[in-house]
Parts: C-alpha cells; structure tokens; sequence
C-alpha cells in the first residue's frame, strides 16, 4: 500500500479525471465523518453528563462522595453507599473469577489437548453471549435462595465472629451479586489471557524445555512473564464489566443503600441505582444527583478501560518484536 | 547426584497444576450448564404459540404473552442496525485504508473506549439527549442507544477485516485504473465481506439481550407498537419486570421469554461463527 502512496506522491501532478477525484474526495469525507461520529459521541457523552450534573455539584461538593445519606424524601443525596457497594461486589468478583479464568487461560493454551481447544473455547465463550436480564433471572430463582440456605449460613455459623461473615443472611446480597458477577467476567478475562498466552513466541517456551523445565516450570518461567501486561489488562477489562453490569447485580443485591461490613448484607451499586431511580424522576436534585453518580462510574470506567487497552496492546507489540528479532 | 527426587518433585508439581487447570475449567462450566438446564426446563413448559403473539394479560389473568415485547425487540434492533450500521463500517473502512495516523489512533483508542462504556450510562446518555429535548420515551430513543452500542464493535471489525484483504489486491485494481473509492467499495468490501458480516452479527446478538440502556428510553408498554415516537417493550425489559414482580405465572412468563431470548442470541453468535468458520476454511 506505501508503494502506491509512494507512486501517488510522485505522480500526483498527472492529471486525473474530475470525476474520480471527485468520488474519492466525497467517499473520503463520508467515511471521516463516520469515524468522527466516534469521537464526537464520547465528548458529547462527558458533556451531557457534566451539564446534569451540575445542581448536585453545585449543592453537595466533594461531600457527595463521602456522604451516607441517600433520601429523596427530604431532597438529600450522598454516593458512598453505592460507590463502596459497586467496588466491593466488582472486587470481590475478581477474586473468584480470576484464578478460574487463569486456570482455564492456561489450559486451553497450554495443557488442553489441540482437538479440544477450539470446542472448549467456543463454551466459554458462550457464557458471554447470554443476556445479563438471564443472568439476573438465573440469580434470583436459583442462585440466591441456593447460596442463602447453603453458603451463607455455613460461613455465618462457623465464622460468624468475623465482621465480614457476621449478621443475617438473605440470600441476596453482596456476596450473590459478586457471585454472578464472576460468572459473567469469566469469559472476557479468560478469553484475552489465552490471546496474550498464545502470543508469547513459540521458541522462548522450546528454550525452557530443551534446558529441562516441566510444563509447569515452562509455563511459570517463559509464558506467564511475558503475558503478563496482556493478562493485567484482561484483568481491568473484565473488573470495568463488572463495575458497570446493572442488570444482573440490580436483581440480586438486594438495593439497600447501606455500607455494611458482612459481606452477605444487602448493598446497592451505582449502576442499580440509576436503573431503579431514573425512570421514575423528571428534573430537580435527585436527578442530577443520579446523573452525578453515572459520571463517576464514567470516570472509573474510562481510567480502567485506557489503561487495560494501553496494556494489551503493550503485550501485542512486543510479540510482534520478538517475532521480527528472530526473522 | 540426588536429583532423582528433586525431578519427582518438579514432575508432582507440575502434574498438580495441571489438574489445577482441569479443575479450573470444569468449574467454569457448571454454571453455564446450570443456567442452560434452567432456561429450558423452567422456559419450555410455559412456552407456547399464545406466548410468541398474544399481548400481555392484566394480573390475575393467566395466559397471555410477550408478542409485542418480541417485536418491539426486533424493531428496536432494526432502527439500531438503520443507524448503526452503515456508521459502523464506514468508520472502519476509514481507519483501515486512509490511514491517518494519529487520527486512526485516536478514533482505534476513543472506539475501545466506547465499547467499554456501561450500557446504562449509554441509557442515561440519550436520555439526556433524546428523551428529555423530545420529551417522551419512543423506540427511537431506545433504538439509538443501542446503535451506539453497537457502533464501535461493527467499526473495529470491519477494520479488523479489511486489514486482512492482501495489498496486491488494491494495487491491481488501482493499476487498472478503477479509482480508490470504487476499489474499497467493490473490490475491498466485498472481499471482506464474510467476516464483516459475521462481527455485524456478533453485534447484533449483543444487542439484542441488552436492558439497561433501554429501561429509560424505549421504557415498555403493554400495548403493540404503535410508532417510532412512542414507548415500546422489549424481551429484555418484559423479562426484568416480570422477573422482580411478585406473581407467579410472570415468573413462568420471564423463564419462556429468557428462552427466547437465548435463542435468539445464541442463533445470531453461533450462527455467524459457524458461517464465518466455513469462510475461513474456503479462503484457505
């Protein structure tokens, strides 16, 4: 293609009928305007929520992060229950979900014999496909009344001194959400940390092998520090899903506005907040207050997604270095 | 040398991580064999022709279906695939063959971002921007807000897959002197065309199970369809409501309409990987 881009250059004083350079001037400018569309969407997006804003910022401050209070009633409005409940679900999570996706990550690049790779891939990745509304739907009729009769009672009666498995249990709460939430990040980690295993140059995992290192120790030595950034990044991406999943998390964490320290306690996220609240809320402080509340996990959601694409593409580029070192 | 029980121990660790893995991903599957069994075994029973084209009846009365929830579902994907679409594969095609570079890589960088945006903030987004300057929920509404969903998937696709169409097929047909936009246009794009279809069904299938973004802006309805400006249901959302609603035969209706749902979705994702992976295998 640079050699045509070359050839042009050269010879751009040649004449050209009107009319091509008509429809490539045109077909250019449509095509620009298409890619624009994309920047253009994520400016208005920061914009439309800034501007919505605005009365809360101009109400609460910087209080409205650390403020318990969330009371439509008396027109008073504070994030910290929802800001703790959406990071601990999310991280909690992450927790269970990451050394299962590692595990599967390593199995399907690594162990898995090569006609079941595919097959089992393709499984996993099914887990994305489904609807998060089936998810939710699974959580509350299945899940839920399974982990509260089992689970959590298990963990509250034998460790019930401890504050994070102390109190009641219900059933919904933190913990299911977190539960479903693993489930539904499973894919997206596992899915871009067997890219990133894949990629990892085929002879620095020959070199560990002809000086004697088991699967394992070829896994550990040569795999896994290279495919670490791109492994780092799946990670963020798959906590990004998880801070933004609403509908899942909406219908089993119970929609209690409280931080409590029991991880079976009912909580309340952000993005079940504004799925509970808007619709029914036409102007005024509760408005902006929820709209204040979109743009924060806005904020956490693009530093995350920044970050984890800058990392994955980091993992791409030095395997692509390392495949022109050996050409 | 005593290396005889070192490498014994080396061989038990590595026999150990590897059952680790096993395990891993056995794991992983139970709750999707889970949530399959009972999608199917709840959703079937309650599944029948009166629930595929009956409107909803009041509570208190059994029967009834989600007919209007599954076409305003297909209608709400069809505005989204109307505006979606042709932006999507006109924004790939620009970064795949103008190649601006710092441009390109802003609109690369800015599209993952999008694509890594929260459905619901999308919702509050248009709300912001369509439901409260038009003032009333409408499909339109709805239907945008998933077209920007589905934007930024359709637009890194079909770079993706225009990236893969060799050079020496663009140098000949511009050597023949057929101009660039024709060249992209009939030669480039439809060379690629199979995988771009494929990520345009991928999109689609990701869409079609989305609900928060569609709860403030196509809201839902009891009602057929009546128009691009009114307030519409949708699978998704009819199965939200019924699901957190108290009465028993909507729980039943929300298990059939999830089976709906998952097959639709599963048809559109397996189906283009299917297509797709014949594609592939003709190319080679």
């Amino acid at each position: 293609m640079s050699f045509i881009n070359n050839l042009r250059d050269k010879f751009r004083r040649a004449p050209r009928p009107a009319r091509e350079r008509l429809g490539d001037t045109l077909f250019r400018i449509i095509a620009f305007l298409a890619a624009a569309t994309i920047v253009l969407i994520i400016a208005l997006l920061v914009i439309q929520l800034f501007r919505g804003a605005i009365p809360s910022i101009r109400e609460f401050g910087a209080g409205f992060l650390s403020s318990t209070e969330w009371d439509p009633g008396n027109d008073l409005y504070g994030a910290w229950p929802f800001i703790y409940g959406t990071l601990v679900s999310s991280l909690l999570a992450l927790l269970m979900a990451v050394p299962l996706s590692l595990g599967i990550a390593i199995f399907l690049s690594q162990f898995a014999p090569r006609w079941l790779r595919s097959p089992l891939g393709f499984i996993v990745e099914l887990l994305a496909a489904i609807p998060s509304v089936v998810y939710g739907l699974w959580g509350i009729f299945v899940l839920a009344p399974f982990l509260g009769e089992t689970v959590e009672p298990f963990f509250s009666g034998h460790l019930g001194s401890i504050p994070i498995f102390a109190g009641p249990v219900y059933g919904v709460g933190l913990f299911s959400a977190a539960v479903v939430l693993a489930v539904m990040i499973l894919p997206t980690i596992s899915a871009i940390s067997r890219e990133s295993m894949l990629n990892v140059p085929r002879d620095l995992k020959e070199a560990a092998q002809a000086l004697g290192a088991t699967p394992w120790e070829t896994i550990r030595m040569s795999v896994l520090p290279l495919a670490r950034p791109g492994i780092i990044g799946a990670v963020i991406l798959g906590l990004g899903r998880a801070l933004g999943e609403t509908m899942a998390v909406t219908m089993v964490i119970g929609n209690r506005p409280e931080a409590s320290a029991s991880i079976f306690a009912p909580a309340y996220t952000i993005a079940s907040v504004i799925a509970n609240e808007f619709a029914e809320v036409t102007a005024g402080l509760h408005m902006a207050a929820l709209i204040e509340l979109a743009l924060i996990l806005l904020a956490i959601t693009l530093l995350l997604n920044l970050l984890a694409r800058l990392l994955v593409q980091q993992t791409g580029a030095r395997a692509a270095r390392g495949k022109d070192k050996r050409a | 040398m005593n290396n005889g029980f070192n490498r014994r121990r080396r061989n038990a660790i590595s026999g150990l991580a590897y059952l680790l893995c096993v395990l891993a991903t056995i794991i992983a599957l139970i709750p999707l064999m889970l949530i399959l069994f009972y999608v199917i075994s709840q959703g079937a029973p309650a599944l029948n022709l009166d629930f595929l084209t009956q409107l909803p009846k009041p509570v208190g009365e059994t029967g009834g279906g989600m007919g209007n929830a599954i076409v305003g579902s297909l209608m709400l994907i069809g505005i989204a695939a109307v505006v979606g679409l042709p932006l999507g594969v006109l924004a790939g095609t620009y970064l795949a063959e103008f190649r601006s570079p710092r441009l390109s890589w802003t609109v690369r960088l800015l599209a993952d971002i999008l694509s890594g945006v929260p459905s619901i903030i999308i919702g509050v987004f248009v709300y912001t921007l369509l439901v409260l300057t038009m003032k009333h929920f409408s499909a339109l509404a709805g239907g945008v807000a998933l077209a920007i969903l589905m934007l930024p998937t359709v637009a890194r696709t079909t770079e993706e897959m225009l990236r893969m169409v060799p050079d020496t097929l663009r140098e000949a047909s511009l050597a023949l002197g057929i101009p660039r936009w024709r060249t992209i246009v009939s030669i480039i794009i439809k060379t690629a065309g199979g995988g771009i279809i494929t990520g345009i069904m991928l999109a689609l299938a990701r869409i079609a199970g989305e609900t928060a973004p569609l709860l403030f802006t196509a809201l839902s309805s009891r009602t057929w369809p009546t128009g691009l400006d009114k307030p519409v249901a949708s699978l998704p959302v009819q199965i939200y409501t019924y699901a957190i609603s108290p009465y028993e035969d909507w729980h039943q209706q929300a298990w059939a309409g999830s089976l709906v749902l998952v097959i639709m979705v599963l048809l559109l994702s397996v189906g283009s990987k299917l297509y797709f992976g014949r594609k592939m295998r003709s190319v080679r």
